[in-house]
């Protein structure tokens, strides 16, 4: 069922007009391919980041339906095009369905990637206290893709952004990863690190940065695959921060000024489509925290649970402010660098 | 109440072009060369040594605005505050090598 789109983001009308500058400089992004499917499945998470922008907490109830699984599972399967299962949230390990949802992803013969923030390994779950001890032989098992935040190689800008003492858990976690393979040479199972700027400005470039990880994490007897150096949007939790602290104008100014074709050219709106826990259909998660719908050619609102896959590569991408967080520099997504 | 310095005023740096564009543009283009790429020296490296030297000459907008550079180009805390420290170990021993010349000069002066 479509439903009319209700913007609630005042599109278009904000000081950094992230469509004006696609057409001063004569860019057009449609969509690409629509190669992976990106489920946001809940928002419930065991830490409280603080540049969230999911707003994601040990508190928020929110979580996608079994018939919303079941849907995204059966357009996994009726859509040879779409390889790539990216389950994120909050933590998506929270969710009560999210083993059944990767066994199923998995015999589909999907790429099956899981945004997995490490302490979520040693905290019980939030709600009923169980342990989540079992999910690095879970992952292992099922051969997940791992991509795991750590903002620094240092306690200093980890504990900062994501808790006191999350730095030291995440060691720990990534080491029982390790220890069944992840991330170790001729393993292939894949442990990718996420390194986002603990404040507003732009990420270092990535190839260097991973250098200086594999080298003091090393030190500490850890192994990763790749280094994703991601850029922090201007949008829920962030953005409050900046704008309390005074800075989300001078970051816009910096973001808008780093603007970059080559990266814009690379942005993963292009090439996936963002499910939230109600179904509804975005281009991107950022979007999606802004509850900017993607949209078919009609106006319509795409949704699981009437989706059709040439109507949504035909789609138009909505584009915001934030957008000028994807573009800066060497450009940001949720694989890293883009240009 | 008015300041000598503003935090505002480091977006105004382009505005040394007033009065002098065709120098300021020269400064910009050698700035921009010196500082804006990988060289024999890495970017990195060029914002720590930026970074001192805001210290030493106690330039509050450079300080700020190399603070960010340090932590764009992927330098570290311990990093900054070690080249921090360079500056005023420097600063120290320039001032405690001029005693030199107190010396030279008190060997004159006394019988």
């Amino acid at each position: 069922m479509k439903s009319a789109v209700a913007i609630k983001y005042p599109v278009e009308k904000t000081k950094y007009n992230f469509g004006a500058e696609l057409r001063r400089r004569g860019i057009e992004l449609p969509p690409l391919a629509i190669d992976t499917l990106q489920v946001n499945n809940s928002k419930i998470c065991n830490q409280v980041c603080r540049h969230c922008h999911v707003d994601a907490s040990p508190a928020r109830t929110e979580k996608m339906s079994p018939e919303g699984i079941a849907k995204c599972l059966e357009i996994l399967e009726k859509n040879p095009g779409i390889t790539k299962l990216d389950i994120t949230g909050g933590a998506p390990e929270l969710h009560p369905d999210f083993k059944r949802f990767v066994e199923k992803a998995v015999v589909l013969g999907k790429h099956v990637m899981v945004r997995h923030n490490l302490t979520v390994q040693l905290d019980p779950h939030p709600k009923t206290g169980e342990s989540m001890e079992y999910l690095p032989e879970f992952f292992a098992k099922h051969r997940l893709e791992v991509i795991s935040s750590l903002p620094y190689y240092q306690p200093f800008f980890t504990d900062s952004q994501r808790g006191q003492g999350v730095f030291g858990k995440s060691v720990e976690a990534m080491k029982r990863l390790n220890a069944l393979g992840y991330g170790v040479a001729g393993s292939g199972l894949l442990l990718n690190l996420v390194y986002n700027p603990v404040g507003p400005y732009l990420p270092a470039p990535q190839a260097s940065l991973e250098a200086d990880y594999r080298r003091e994490l090393g030190k500490l007897g850890l192994a990763f695959n790749s280094l994703y150096t991601i850029t922090n949007m201007p949008i829920n939790r962030f953005k409050l921060h900046l704008e309390k602290s005074g800075q989300l104008e001078a970051y816009m100014e910096k973001l808008v000024a780093a603007f970059n074709p080559a990266a814009a050219a690379g942005v993963m709106c292009r090439n996936l489509l963002s499910v939230s826990w109600d179904g509804r259909i975005y281009d991107c998660d950022f979007n999606q925290m802004l509850e900017m719908d993607a949209v078919d050619r009609a106006g319509g609102a795409l949704s699981i649970f009437s989706f059709d896959f040439d109507e949504a590569l035909r789609r138009s991408i909505r584009f915001d402010a934030h957008c000028f967080g994807c573009t800066a520099g060497a450009g940001s997504s949720c694989g890293g660098v883009t240009a | 109440m008015s300041n000598y310095y503003e935090s505002e005023d480091l977006k105004k740096f382009g505005d040394i072009g007033n009065h002098g564009k065709q120098l300021a543009d020269e400064f910009f283009k050698y700035y921009g060369q010196v500082t804006g790429v990988d060289g024999a020296l890495t970017k990195r490296e060029k914002a720590l040594i930026a970074l001192a030297i805001s210290h030493a000459e106690k330039c509050p907008y450079c300080i700020d605005a190399y603070t960010t550079q340090c932590l764009e180009t992927g330098a570290n805390p311990e990093q900054m505050m070690e080249a921090v420290h360079v500056a005023a170990v420097m600063k120290a021993g320039i001032t405690l090598v001029h005693s030199v010349q107190m010396q030279n000069h008190l060997g004159k002066l006394v019988l």
